[in-house]
């Protein structure tokens, strides 16, 4: 709303009628090459800042989960968060996201101080978050799970409520975003059947289609394509493709590499609590650090940071 | 066997006033468990609050009446509110705890001796809802009794009933209403997942208190009909066993649907009558076997035996119907996942 170089969520988007895998190749990439000045080392500065994290600590009991000294993220990239089990990351984005407190630490966003804003108002501000574990509200139908997204919506008060004219207005507009994006999505064979009857890889698509009713300019996905099969995974990409097309800004966690190398402008390598290594796909996976710090807790893993795996 | 008593006493029973109070108390838990997810084992707690505010209202402050309908209200928000702030932010055993509690606190407190001139204490408070009856439309002179279909009832009963009945009906308006608006919407998503619906910007903590106060008082409405009627109030009819019995007649109905308090009450209060009265026919007449000799079973103490078998009937119908009347069972199934 307030940042004009958005597109809205719905309308003039260009492939918004329906991601399949061909249009993706075509996904405009509106941050194409601002990275190229950016110094690939841990708390660097980016050209256009939209969340800061500043000696943001949390500890439980003796452990550090989470200890980052400095963490800028680019407005409108992709920022892909990356690190061995256990690092700190879903920590460190419950602690963005007010689902958990910090120690100490500032976290700003557009530049404004979050610090203690509840979870439930940080919506309102234009972030938006996902779950590692999906959270599909599995008696509500799908549609349902979709428009309890929707913001300014005066039904959810309990007066207005009372009165239906007040809000069944909003209702009809809400009703067809909902719809629309369940389009975009794949899931409008879904719409009428409760959310508990999906699948894992349908509920991940459902929680962030979810999530976008709430019209975000953050959007925060904890591991996005964890379980879901390759097909899918094509076409939860060109999602996240489109919404940096469309100017949000993305940070997601993801463990897949390949992954992380398709769509990621730059990323953010957590080990230990701590910020090791940042850069773009490229220089990442060339990174010795990096690549120690995955197999040091990873030695039977099969990550492969090569390009021809 | 006399079966025009049997079924005469069924019908009223079911159409009673227990089963309107017990439908409102329902009405409210239903909010609270059925929709919200809150556990809350103190209902009866705000039908005491609901009851002992109009009570009181007229017996210790010596105010109007229908100022205390609105004391009673005001009470149970206050109950709400006490049992809610603390305790909503936390894991949603801790309100389960409180309510059982404080649910009991405030029988024990009404009935304490120190509160002789403020509650009526052990021997509680009467004759305090005259204005009431005095609005009686029935109330006509040589007219005391009225048949209604094939019942007779007193013309207080009857005003008790047209009253007690439209209220329900009015609470049941209202919950069919809210949860089919947007503010339903939120409080079953954080029934089903809290930290989704706060991610999706919902405040869930003050659902969760809207949604207490409003079960809580329906639930007070309750409390307060069942006063009325008798034109007394007695500290040890709010006994924890009422709140379980209400928990039966959700579950009865179904959880989470509308009608399900409503027909819950009817069902289990025309069921409980129908035993009574066949058992205490079988028995007093000599047309059954003879029951007292080989079960002990007299016309003293048949009563206890039809909480037994109810509470028999109620395994056999988790067995066989779990979701209840008006639950649906592919609902119920989405629970386990
Ligand atoms: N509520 C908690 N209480 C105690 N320790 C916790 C808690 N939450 C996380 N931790 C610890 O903090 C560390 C970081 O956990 P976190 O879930 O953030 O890791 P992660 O990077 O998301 O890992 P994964 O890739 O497996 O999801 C772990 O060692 C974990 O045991
Ligand atoms: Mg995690």
């Amino acid at each position: 709303m307030t940042d004009d170089k958005r597109a809205p969520i719905l309308g003039a988007t260009a492939g918004g009628g329906g991601a399949g895998a061909a249009v993706q190749e075509n996904i405009h990439n509106p941050v194409e090459g601002v990275f190229d000045t950016v110094e690939a080392v841990p708390g660097s500065k980016k050209p256009d800042t939209i969340l800061t994290a500043q000696n943001v600590t949390r500890r439980f009991g003796g452990l550090k989960a989470v200890d980052v000294e400095t963490l800028h993220v680019q407005r409108g990239a992709i920022t892909a968060l990356i690190g061995p089990n256990g690092a700190g990351k879903t920590t460190f984005f419950n602690l963005l996201t007010g689902f958990d407190n910090p120690d100490e630490g500032h976290v700003e966003l557009n530049g404004v101080s979050i610090d203690g804003v509840a979870s439930h108002k940080l919506a309102a501000k234009g972030m938006v978050r996902t779950f590692q574990l999906t959270k599909a509200l599995s008696r509500l139908t799908v549609l349902d799970n979709m428009k309890l997204g929707a913001k300014n919506q005066p039904g959810e008060n309990f007066l207005k409520a009372l009165v239906s004219s007040m809000w069944t207005d909003r209702e009809a507009e809400v009703d067809a975003q909902a719809r629309e994006l369940l389009a975009r999505f794949n899931m409008t064979h879904m719409a009428d059947e409760f959310a508990g009857t999906l699948s894992g890889g349908q509920r991940k698509l459902v929680e962030m289609a979810r999530s976008l009713m709430t019209d975000p300019e953050v959007v925060m996905l904890d591991e996005p394509m964890a379980g879901v099969n390759p097909a899918l995974t094509q076409s939860l990409l060109g999602h996240v493709k489109q919404l940096r097309a469309e100017g949000r800004t993305v940070i997601f966690v993801e463990h897949d590499m390949d992954m992380v190398r398709e769509i990621s402008d730059w990323v953010v390598v957590m080990a230990e609590g701590e910020i090791i290594a940042e850069g773009t796909p490229d220089a990442i996976s060339a990174n010795q650090a990096v690549v120690d710090a995955y197999l040091g807790s990873h030695h039977d893993s099969e990550l492969d940071f090569g390009e021809d795996s | 066997m006399n079966w025009d008593l049997i079924f005469t006493q069924m019908f009223s029973q079911a159409f009673g006033v227990n089963a309107m109070v017990y439908a409102l108390a329902a009405i409210g838990l239903n909010i609270h468990f059925g929709y919200t997810g809150l556990l809350n084992f103190g209902q009866v707690g705000f039908m005491a609050a609901g009851a002992y505010g109009v009570a009181m209202t007229v017996f210790w402050l010596n105010w109007n009446f229908w100022l205390g309908i609105g004391i009673g209200v005001i009470f149970c928000v206050v109950l709400a509110l006490i049992l809610g702030v603390p305790t909503l932010r936390l894991r949603a055993d801790y309100l389960g705890i409180t309510t059982i509690a404080a649910s009991e606190s405030i029988r024990l407190f009404v009935r304490w001796r120190g509160n002789r001139e403020r509650t009526g204490a052990a021997e509680g408070i009467n004759d305090f809802a005259d204005s009431f009856f005095a609005l009686n439309v029935f109330d006509k002179p040589g007219n005391e009794s009225y048949q209604f279909l094939f019942f007779e009832y007193r013309a207080n009963d009857l005003w008790v009933m047209l009253v007690g009945w439209i209220v329900v009906a009015f609470c049941v308006l209202i919950n069919w209403q809210l949860i089919r608006s947007p503010w339903g919407r939120v409080l079953k998503a954080i029934r089903e997942d809290e930290d989704a619906a706060r991610s999706l910007g919902k405040n869930a903590y003050s659902y969760k208190l809207q949604a207490l106060v409003l079960g809580g008082v329906i639930g007070g409405f309750g409390g307060m009909l069942q006063v009325i009627s008798k034109q007394s109030v007695q500290p040890d009819t709010f006994n924890p066993v009422i709140t379980f019995l209400i928990w039966t007649i959700v579950i009865i109905g179904g959880v989470g649907k509308v009608w399900s308090p409503v027909v819950g009450s009817i069902i289990y209060w025309g069921l409980i009558s129908l035993m009574i009265t066949f058992m205490r026919e079988l028995i007093g007449t000599g047309a059954g076997p003879n029951l007292d000799r080989f079960l002990n079973l007299s016309i003293l103490n048949v009563d206890q035996l039809r909480f037994v078998i109810f509470g028999g009937a109620l395994m056999l119908l988790m067995w066989f119907r779990p979701q209840g009347i008006f639950g649906s069972r592919e609902e119920m199934a989405l629970d386990d996942r």
